[in-house]
């Protein structure tokens, strides 16, 4: 008979990579949907590119801040489409997991913990963003869009960026009975205003000083002025440099904190 | 050698701010058995199986799983044990076998041994010419056993059932009663939920019947029959509208009498007697049928309601 010290044990294995095992789920899940990863993620930065990019830099042929205009809204190009990909990964798939398919009670129902669950969701995300930053950042250089040798500095910080405003999403996602229209709502009334006022196509000093305030809360400025500096040496205050990073980190832990909080709840109510 | 429990249950009570869910119910099963929680809906029953289940914790009470506390060894216990919820989470993303073979993987498995052990488990659920099939498109049954297939892959030592068979057809139903049945066969503990008196009947070597988060009352089947109950029951109707004026006039007849809005029932041993006796007196049902007394006669003693309403 199986002893109880010996079912400890032999748990504790999982206790080290659980997270792992839900990674590998979420990854064999998306072999269902990857022809949409790779066709948006190589799609998405062409459109932008050639529409934005090429199009409305001939309106603009002073450049902005000093840079050609295509230098300048590139690695913002960029941070908003990992953003929203952080976004939508925070909202449906989380629902989904609660709701509709109940993958998340399945998962619990095994010794993985609602922990784990949280790790792996998010350690997946990790591979996702990277994917489609990956390939943006090929399509801005092969453009010719990223003057600096530290640009590659965009794909973390998109990374980051993109768990911003996933976990607080997700965090809220978790705690939903059902969707009747929330997330609508969400992404027409704060996900779709804090990406027209920050900063991507023109700096927010354009915009009204009482506005402003959109761009100081939205992660996605402080990713795309982030991204700026290190693609191509944008000039700001080290201060600002060091805020914009402390509110993207901010924004990530306490909403991995909420988001983990919000599991644990549901999963074991 | 003592054999401790799988399960000791001592005035566990779970509260869910003004609801008490479970209240205060004790219980003990040993090793092998298949027991079951037969009750109708909203009587705790799921509650109490999830805290079994170690992913919702009590509120008070004593609870020990496998000689573990679920509060504090709640990944142990869940590393033992098979769950097959009420209602279908198998993962729509995934094919038929990823789904087992994935699922494996939360147990420590290495893809290998998932692989082989969920190609054991397809053909002990009939699905193995659905290995690759989507899960979507699988018919209820189908998808009850896929979910009990993957309930087994870790082996486990004791496996939970919440509800297994409801909302399924009587033949996939029969069809899912066999594989349990052999289950109980190999020695697997079975912890069952129900609100069919049938399927506990099949099933379950010793249940409790719960009702409003109580126990109220705990044994075999036919020994909670034998003791809340007659050995036959005539059930005579006399249309709707007549039942209750009938009812006193015949209530002298057989032990004991339950009157229902659609039904008379006379509990007694001998239901044919019981019926001469009617008719000698002239009171000529409209239909009339003698059997023998189930769990359901069991539970309406015992509540004064009926199990499915």
């Amino acid at each position: 008979m199986t002893s109880v010290a010996k079912i400890r044990e032999d748990s504790a294995k999982l206790r080290r990579w659980g997270w792992w095992y839900v990674t590998e789920l979420r990854l064999r899940e998306m072999r269902g949907y990857i022809s949409y990863v790779v066709t948006s993620s190589i799609g998405n930065p062409i459109v932008y590119l050639l529409a934005l990019g090429v199009g409305l830099a001939n309106l603009v042929p002073q450049g902005i801040e000093g840079v050609p205009y295509l230098v300048y809204v590139a690695p913002a190009m960029l941070m908003s489409t990992i953003l929203s990909v952080g976004a939508e990964e925070g909202m449906y798939p989380v629902l989904s997991g609660f709701k509709w398919h109940k993958v998340f009670f399945a998962i619990h129902a095994t010794p993985i913990s609602p922990g784990q669950i949280v790790g792996g969701f998010l350690f997946h995300l990790m591979l996702r963003f990277t994917f489609t930053a990956g390939l943006f950042f090929a399509a801005i250089v092969a453009f010719g869009a990223v003057p600096n040798s530290t640009g590659w500095l965009v794909i973390p910080i998109s990374i980051l960026g993109a768990y911003a405003i996933m976990t607080p999403l997700a965090a809220y996602a978790a705690g939903l009975e059902d969707d009747s229209g929330q997330f609508a709502l969400i992404q027409r009334l704060v996900v779709m205003p804090m990406f027209l006022f920050s900063g991507t196509f023109f700096p927010i000093s354009q915009i009204p000083d009482w506005l402003e305030w959109i761009a100081w809360v939205s992660p996605l400025w402080h990713a795309s002025q982030l991204g700026r500096v290190a693609s191509y040496g944008m000039s700001e205050p080290i201060w600002m440099t060091v805020t914009h990073l402390g509110v993207l980190i901010a924004f990530s832990i306490v909403g991995a904190i909420l988001m983990h909080r919000a599991f644990v709840k549901r999963l074991t109510k | 050698m003592i054999v401790s429990p799988v399960i000791r249950a001592e005035n566990l009570t779970k509260v869910y701010g003004d609801l008490t869910a479970v209240n205060g119910i004790s219980f003990e099963v040993p090793r092998g058995e298949s027991f079951g929680l037969l009750g109708p809906n909203g009587a705790g029953k799921s509650t109490a199986m999830k805290m079994i289940a170690s992913v919702s914790s009590r509120t008070s009470g004593f609870l020990e799983v496998l000689g573990l506390d679920p509060n504090t060894d709640g990944p142990a216990i869940r590393s033992q044990l098979g769950v097959v919820p009420q209602e279908d989470n198998l993962d729509q993303e995934l094919r038929v076998a990823e789904n087992l073979i994935s699922y494996g993987r939360f147990f420590g498995m290495s893809r290998a041994e998932a692989t082989a052990r969920a190609t054991e488990l397809l053909e002990f659920a009939q699905l193995t010419d659905r290995a690759k099939a989507k899960v979507e498109p699988l018919s209820g049954g189908m998808k009850r056993r896929l979910t009990i297939a993957r309930s087994l892959m870790n082996d486990p030592q004791m496996l939970l059932l919440d509800e297994p068979t409801t909302g399924l057809d009587p033949q996939a139903r029969h069809v899912l009663w066999d594989r349990l049945f052999r289950l109980k066969e190999r020695g697997t503990t079975l912890i069952l939920t129900t609100h069919y008196m049938d399927e506990a009947e099949q099933l379950c070597d010793r249940l409790i019947v719960v009702d409003q988060g109580a126990i109220m009352a705990e044994g075999s089947p036919a020994q909670l029959i034998r003791e809340h109950s007659t050995r036959e029951v005539l059930e005579v109707r006399y249309g709707s509208a007549n039942n209750a004026v009938v009812a006193p006039q015949i209530a002298d007849i057989g032990d004991r009498q339950e009157v229902l809005p659609d039904r008379i029932l006379i509990y007694s041993d001998n239901g044919e007697r019981d019926l001469a006796e009617l008719t000698k007196r002239g009171h000529h049902p409209t239909t009339s049928l003698v059997r023998r007394s189930s769990l359901e006669d069991v539970f309406l003693r015992l509540t004064g309601r009926s199990l499915v309403e």
